[in-house]
């Protein structure tokens, strides 16, 4: 049988139609259709967001080794989507993430220790969605482009698009991963957005793997393509460039607030790491093609180019005492979360309990007084 | 001195093997250094350790099997004296089974580590020993003090595992003084884990619960020698090797139409035996790791070359380590060539769920007697089919196995399935 099941060589790769702005060897590229400027300051204040990002997520795979977690998903190597569009945000702006974009949090304000309640099975949450504009992290794939959507159709409804005040007018962004563009809420979610023009960005983070199906098995033309058949703009932009995913991204936002409608966005980066804790990506992948994302570092090349833009070893270590500091943080936050109450479980369901509900509530009270040395 | 214990790094583990220490006693450590690389049933995990100081103890040796929650190494902080342990980190949401009878939940100890499964472990003291009510009872029919057990696991409930061993211990007979050997070299032991013990818990499964029958037949193969190399010649072959092995394999799936029953399996919990609709070949391969039967899904369908390309690709992907585990599922029927060992033959026992298997002994040249009653040297075999008798009778069983060696003797035959 000789029937093309994998795309033409190339077909997929990164390099193709890639709005790239801060090359892999530090040097500053620039592109007409995404215009940007940045100053010094700036480029440190995101240099060490990157570094930061990176270590909420290598303290927090550690402790999982310690067995203080139960799971985590690493991000490593995706920062630079994740501080990139996250520090395109504004206030107002509402997202829709999934369980990986730490560094997305991060950007909003959201102490990272707060994440390390779902994973250690303390939290059902761990913050309020609305205070900090980003919600719970989703576990179902692509469930939460049908949130942003339907959000977003809200925003319309509420009049919250197109008046030309930054203050004012508000978008959506959905973060989704290459597998997700499988799914039919995906599908869904983008024939809603587009037949609504509604204010949403959907931001693929294409880290090349769906746990361990490669992203041939997904798609056989790069994914950004895919928004030209429900009828909307598609950008390929290099995932590991912070400048790029930053300048992609508030052009998208901006449109979107505008009332252009929506965008989607694949920013091409590559999961270094495992899917998660639980995974062994040895299994399904080459170590040689890992060192060549390796070289291809989203911080590597914030720092050369900082480097030779004059930045000096005492800017370095003063982030690197940060992130040890931040990684302290966590290992301490971590330690002292407080144990759920099982009784808890029974507070937020109902207003009025029902007889057959307080029934089991009463027995589970009584079940916890049996414990030895309850210490309750 | 604060302990860390075996986490779970796996959603659910319940052991882990201990592979390589990275820190020996005395080592300073600092938070997040790599201790040790421990092998799960999923992958070979580092961890790192949670705590900075001198690593004042390893509590597992290198090939030792550990189970989640017990302690590994302990580690002397500059603040001990303070009790700067965390609590017991592990089987934070998921973690090993809580074996224990009732509701009851165990209290996380405090600050106090967990107890140490030592020589001389501190339930032996205690005056009621932990253990379900069955346990007790079998215990009490075998006259055993389930106080004077030390329990396997950590949690210090004594298991009815435990009850086993010490009846097994007891009942031991002293072991005999024997005068000393001089010259010979110590026995050695090797943990039993991975393959070794899968392919162990397997064979016994099968052993025990499949009543198995083999026969045997010895056939004149000296035709399929001769289509090899036939085939060798042929472009279709021209990217992939084809071996007995792919011969012996068609010549099953086509023997299978015939008598379907050697790969039906026996579904107990339903009443019911399953004739599944296609061949699941398993292709028995040694590797480095030991036994591995990967499976060519839908083998009854492949053309020759496609068969032939699917078990190359299988038994090297088998022997390079990286077979995945949904390559060693769905298999209906097992091929095991014994004769690249140079035996004749060996009585196959069935994977567990299959109803038949077939051993392929060496190919040799042997003195046969041929139809005008010379001895003449031809290329000898010999096959040996195990069946399950609960589901294949003598008569199925036999036919099958007169099919296979018809086809070997004469491939032309294959135009008649």
């Amino acid at each position: 049988m000789t029937l093309p099941m994998t795309p033409q060589p190339g077909a997929l790769d990164g390099e193709h139609d890639l709005v790239q702005l801060l090359a892999p060897d530090g040097t500053r590229r620039h592109d007409p259709r995404y215009p940007l400027e940045v100053d010094h300051a700036q480029l440190e204040g995101w240099y060490r967001d990157l570094v930061l990002a990176r270590r909420i997520d290598t303290e927090a795979f550690a402790l999982q080794r310690h067995g203080e977690l139960g799971l985590w998903p690493p991000a490593l190597g995706q920062e630079a989507a994740q501080i990139g569009s996250g520090r395109a945000l504004r206030d107002q702006d509402f997202v829709f993430p999934t369980y990986r974009q730490h560094g997305v949090a991060y950007c909003r304000g959201i102490d990272p220790a707060l994440l390390l309640g779902v994973f250690r099975g303390t939290e059902l949450g761990g913050w309020d969605p609305q205070e900090y504009r980003y919600a719970l992290p989703q576990i179902i794939i692509g469930a939460q482009t049908l949130h942003a959507t339907g959000y977003a159709m809200g925003l319309l409804l509420d009049g919250a698009v197109g008046h030309g005040d930054a203050e004012r007018d508000t978008a959506a962004i959905a973060y989704l991963g290459d597998g997700a563009t499988s799914q039919g809420d995906v599908a869904e979610a983008f024939v809603w957005a587009a037949s609504y023009q509604a204010p949403v960005v959907f931001f693929c983070e294409n880290n090349q793997y769906a746990i361990s199906v490669p992203l041939e098995r997904q798609t056989r033309v790069p994914i950004a393509q895919r928004a030209a058949g429900f009828g909307f703009e598609g950008v390929r932009v290099d995932g590991n460039d912070v400048l790029a995913c930053y300048a992609v991204t508030r052009a998208a936002l901006d449109a979107a607030r505008q009332g252009f409608g929506p965008t989607l966005i694949e920013a091409v980066t590559y999961r270094v790491g495992a899917h998660t804790t639980s995974d062994d990506p040895t299994r399904y992948r080459e170590d040689a093609e890992t060192e060549a994302w390796r070289a291809k570092d989203p911080i590597d090349r914030v720092r050369i180019h900082l480097q030779r833009a004059g930045s000096d070893a005492a800017f370095f270590a003063s982030v690197e005492a940060e992130a040890d500091q931040l990684g302290a943080h966590l290992r301490e936050v971590c330690g002292r979360l407080p144990e759920p109450d099982l009784v808890g479980l029974f507070d937020h369901v109902y207003t009025d309990v029902p007889e057959e509900l307080a029934r089991q509530r009463d027995d589970a009270i009584a079940w916890q007084a049996t414990d030895e040395g309850g210490d309750r | 001195m604060p302990e860390f214990c075996l986490p779970d790094v796996g959603e659910g583990l319940t052991e882990a093997d201990i592979v390589t220490w990275r820190v020996a006693e005395g080592d300073e450590v600092r938070v997040n250094d790599v201790l040790v690389d421990i092998e799960t049933a999923k992958s070979i995990v580092e961890l790192p350790s949670p705590l900075a100081g001198t690593v004042g103890a390893l509590l597992a040796a290198e090939g030792d099997t550990v189970r989640v929650g017990a302690p590994i190494v302990r580690i002397e902080t500059a603040d001990t004296a303070e009790e700067a342990a965390p609590r017991t980190a592990v089987l934070v949401g998921y973690g090993p089974r809580d074996e224990k009878a009732g509701g009851r939940r165990r209290r996380r100890a405090g600050r106090v580590a967990e107890p140490v499964p030592s020589a001389e472990p501190e339930h032996t003291a205690s005056v009621v020993a932990l253990a379900k009510p069955p346990v007790r009872k079998f215990a009490k029919d075998h006259g055993v003090d389930l106080r004077a057990i030390s329990p396997a696991d950590p949690s210090g409930i004594v298991t009815r595992t435990d009850v086993e061993n010490e009846l097994r211990r007891t009942a031991a007979p002293a072991p005999a003084e024997r005068p000393a050997v001089v010259g010979v070299a110590e026995e050695r032991r090797v943990p039993i884990a991975g393959v070794r013990k899968h392919t162990a818990e397997a064979m016994v499964e099968s052993a025990f619960t499949a009543p198995h029958v083999t026969e045997w037949i010895t056939v004149d193969v000296s035709a399929t020698m001769e289509l090899l190399d036939q085939l060798r010649a042929d472009r279709a072959f021209a990217d992939v090797k084809v071996t007995a092995t792919v011969l012996v394999a068609k010549a099953v799936c086509l023997a299978l139409r015939r008598t379907p029953d050697l790969h039906a399996r026996w579904d107990g919990e339903a009443g019911e035996i399953v004739f599944p609709a296609h061949v699941g070949l398993g292709v028995a391969a040694a590797t480095d790791r030991g036994l591995l039967v990967p499976v060519v899904p839908q083998a009854d369908v492949l053309p020759l070359p496609e068969l032939a390309r699917e078990i190359a690709t299988l038994v090297r992907t088998a022997r390079e380590g990286s077979l995945q585990p949904e390559h060693m599922t769905g298999g209906t029927f097992t091929i095991t060539n014994v004769g690249v060992f140079g035996v004749d033959a060996g009585t196959p026992i069935l994977n567990p769920g299959q109803s038949g298997i077939l051993a392929v002994g060496s190919v040799e040249r042997r003195p046969w007697v041929d139809e005008e009653d010379r001895i003449v040297p031809r290329w000898i075999t010999t096959l040996a089919c195990s069946f399950d008798h609960r589901v294949v009778d003598g008569e199925q069983g036999s036919r099958f196995l007169a099919d296979v060696a018809s086809l070997l003797r004469d491939p032309s035959r294959a135009m008649m399935f």
